[in-house]
């Protein structure tokens, strides 16, 4: 699979009632890599998220894949090509991981249709890309956190979309699950040329897994490129409002960010 | 073949059988119920004059007692079981909430209080009654809706402002009662809580054409209401397209419930009962549309059935849905309770 889907963002306004969250927002997502947010909370950051998977109407501007405004496509051929994990997804009482994997594949279904071989070989390949395979007839219910983000991705995987935006994947989940998730991100980046585009909370995660780095702030971009472009003491100062310290992670060579709060801070710095 | 592509094709044609297994076992639980009723009352017809019956022939006795007496209310039964049944499963799966049934929140309440005002009050005939029903309970559908609305629509202030609209209505229907003079125990048990007797032709038509209306536009949504179940972002990344599922949905199945309830009355928490138990019966996965019609439907025949013959005295089958019910409604409060009282 290769992708050289185009998704931007052209002077979006979007919000909810009568409170304007995003404002004339421009963004391009870098196709065939992996693409993190980062920002306070409360900026925008699933807003955006869900207004550039149509979930939200904008207000004004557009959000455009390949040329056409995602609100007017039709709802399943977008959903061929563009999946989105949100952030808490709600899985239905008693169902079997392999059921949930397997709603997935909904958009390439059509009403009537029976259940293909093409949706199981699907399925499978998630599940295996996932290492959920051996989960696959568990009730999601009796999962830990870990396995469940892992059976969620997995139904995004069967979706079987070339670009695929995730709202915090990583939330909720200990460091090593933390790490499994995004490795298991980076796996389907190399491996299929999968466009990831993720919100994260972790701005030392974002840096270091993400090719490019968007910093939102203020209802808008801030600072958009390569990580060690975007991760500086200024930038985390006015996204964030707080002092730092940005020095070489020794162990990616990508930025890493050392708060500086009110305590516990050498003096001199 | 990897052993995961085989291992994900056996589950599913497991899965798959299993849900064709309880799918033909409840369609013979039902016929068989049918039958029965047709059988038993105060003389025992064998099946072979019910069959003759039934398929238009003359048998001295029978034709009477099966085919005037016995084979409306059956019949009523069957559908208006189907109806509770699909139309219960609809609202509670699209609400992602066992409790937002229609018969808990109101909207069968708001059937039954106009079905029984245009009967009792304006004396209107079967397309009156049913056509007031049915604008009632879109009404009262919609007031709930925006009543709950509140940067989308949470399933727990639904349900709580369902059951206060239910009883308001349920009020209403007991003043109507009252103020016609007609508050008699037969009228009283067939708008509060449903019934079955004296049903004729005139009551069960208008029921079924609403089911072969509704039923197969309701079955076109099993898809995406099963998309629904995962919350409304998923579903709409999944290419569902939530508005129109749900007003389609909701029309449709506040038709059935409407229909239905014209011609019987809200029968006691059978909308709320199918859903649940057939999607005990069917497992994870695939719709439970059908499952819980025919669970609707099996519920009202053995509830009637029980109630005419199981007891001394007669009882009304909303009575005996009601028994069945109520401890399945203080089984989900309290263990939504312990659960942090989030409905």
């Amino acid at each position: 699979m290769t992708t050289d889907h185009s998704l931007t963002a052209e002077k979006l306004t979007v919000g909810y009632g009568d409170r304007v969250v995003i404002e004339s927002l421009d963004l391009l997502v870098p196709p065939g890599r992996i693409t993190a947010i980062v920002g306070a909370n409360a900026c925008g950051k699933s807003t955006l998220l869900r207004s550039m998977s149509r979930l939200l109407a904008p207000r004004a501007g557009h959000v455009l894949l390949d040329g056409r405004e995602v609100h007017r496509m039709p709802a399943k051929e977008l959903a061929r090509t563009l999946g989105l994990l949100p952030q808490s997804p709600i899985a239905p009482e008693g169902i079997t991981v392999a059921d949930l994997v397997g709603r997935g594949r909904n958009p390439h279904q059509r009403i009537l249709s029976r259940w293909s071989r093409d949706d199981d070989v699907a399925v499978a390949a998630a599940l295996d890309a996932t290492h959920t395979a051996d989960l696959a007839e568990r009730s999601v219910d009796e999962l830990s956190g870990g396995q469940r983000q892992r059976v969620w991705i997995a139904m995004a995987l069967a979706q079987q979309t070339e670009l695929l935006l995730l709202d915090e994947p990583t939330t909720f989940l200990d460091v090593s699950h933390q790490v499994e998730v995004l490795d298991l991100l980076t796996d389907l980046n190399r491996d299929r040329g999968t466009t990831i585009v993720m919100v994260l909370h972790d701005l030392n995660m974002a840096a270091r897994y993400a090719d490019h780095l968007i910093a939102l702030a203020a209802g808008g971009v801030h600072a958009a490129g390569e990580p060690a472009e975007v991760l500086t003491e200024d930038c985390v100062r006015a996204v964030f409002g707080l002092d730092s310290q940005v020095i070489d992670d020794p162990v990616s060579g990508k930025p890493l960010m050392l708060p500086i709060g009110r305590h516990h801070v050498r003096t001199p710095v | 073949m990897s052993t995961t592509l085989t291992a994900v094709t056996r589950g599913r044609v497991r899965r798959g059988r299993r849900r064709q297994t309880v799918l033909a076992v409840l369609g013979v639980a039902v016929a068989v119920m049918f039958l029965v009723s047709l059988m038993v009352g105060q003389t025992f017809y064998p099946p072979g004059d019910v069959l003759r019956v039934i398929l238009g022939g003359t048998v001295p006795g029978a034709s009477f007692t099966v085919g005037e007496l016995r084979l409306p209310r059956t019949v009523l039964a069957l559908i208006t079981g189907l109806c509770f049944g699909m139309g219960g499963v609809t609202f509670q799966t699209m609400m992602r909430n066992p409790l937002a049934s229609p018969d808990i929140i109101g909207i069968s309440s708001a059937a039954g209080a106009a079905a029984a005002f245009a009967i009792i009050v304006l004396n209107l005939g079967e397309t009156g009654v049913s056509v007031f029903a049915i604008t009632a309970a879109l009404g009262v559908a919609l007031v709930i809706y925006v009543l709950s609305f509140k940067d989308g629509v949470a399933g727990t202030r639904l349900v709580l402002i369902g059951i206060g609209i239910a009883a308001m209505l349920n009020s209403a229907t007991s003043y109507i009662l009252n103020q016609a003079g007609q508050w008699d125990l037969q009228a009283a048990t067939r708008w509060l809580n449903g019934s079955l007797n004296g049903s004729t032709w005139n009551e069960a038509l208008p029921v079924l054409l609403a089911l072969l209306v509704f039923g197969p536009v309701l079955l076109g949504q099993a898809r995406n209401l099963t998309m629904l179940q995962l919350g409304d972002d998923t579903a709409a990344a999944l290419g569902t397209r939530l508005e129109r599922t749900r007003l389609v949905s909701i029309v449709a199945a506040v038709g059935l419930i409407a229909f239905a309830t014209s011609a019987t009355g809200p029968i006691a928490f059978v909308a709320f009962l199918a859903g649940p138990i057939a999607a005990r019966l069917v497992g994870s996965g695939g719709s439970v549309l059908l499952p819980s019609a025919l669970v609707g439907s099996l519920l009202v025949l053995v509830a009637d059935f029980l109630g005419q013959f199981a007891f001394d005295t007669r009882f009304p089958v909303g009575v005996i849905t009601g028994v069945l019910g109520a401890p399945y409604l203080i089984y989900l409060l309290v263990r939504t309770n312990r659960a942090g009282g989030s409905l």
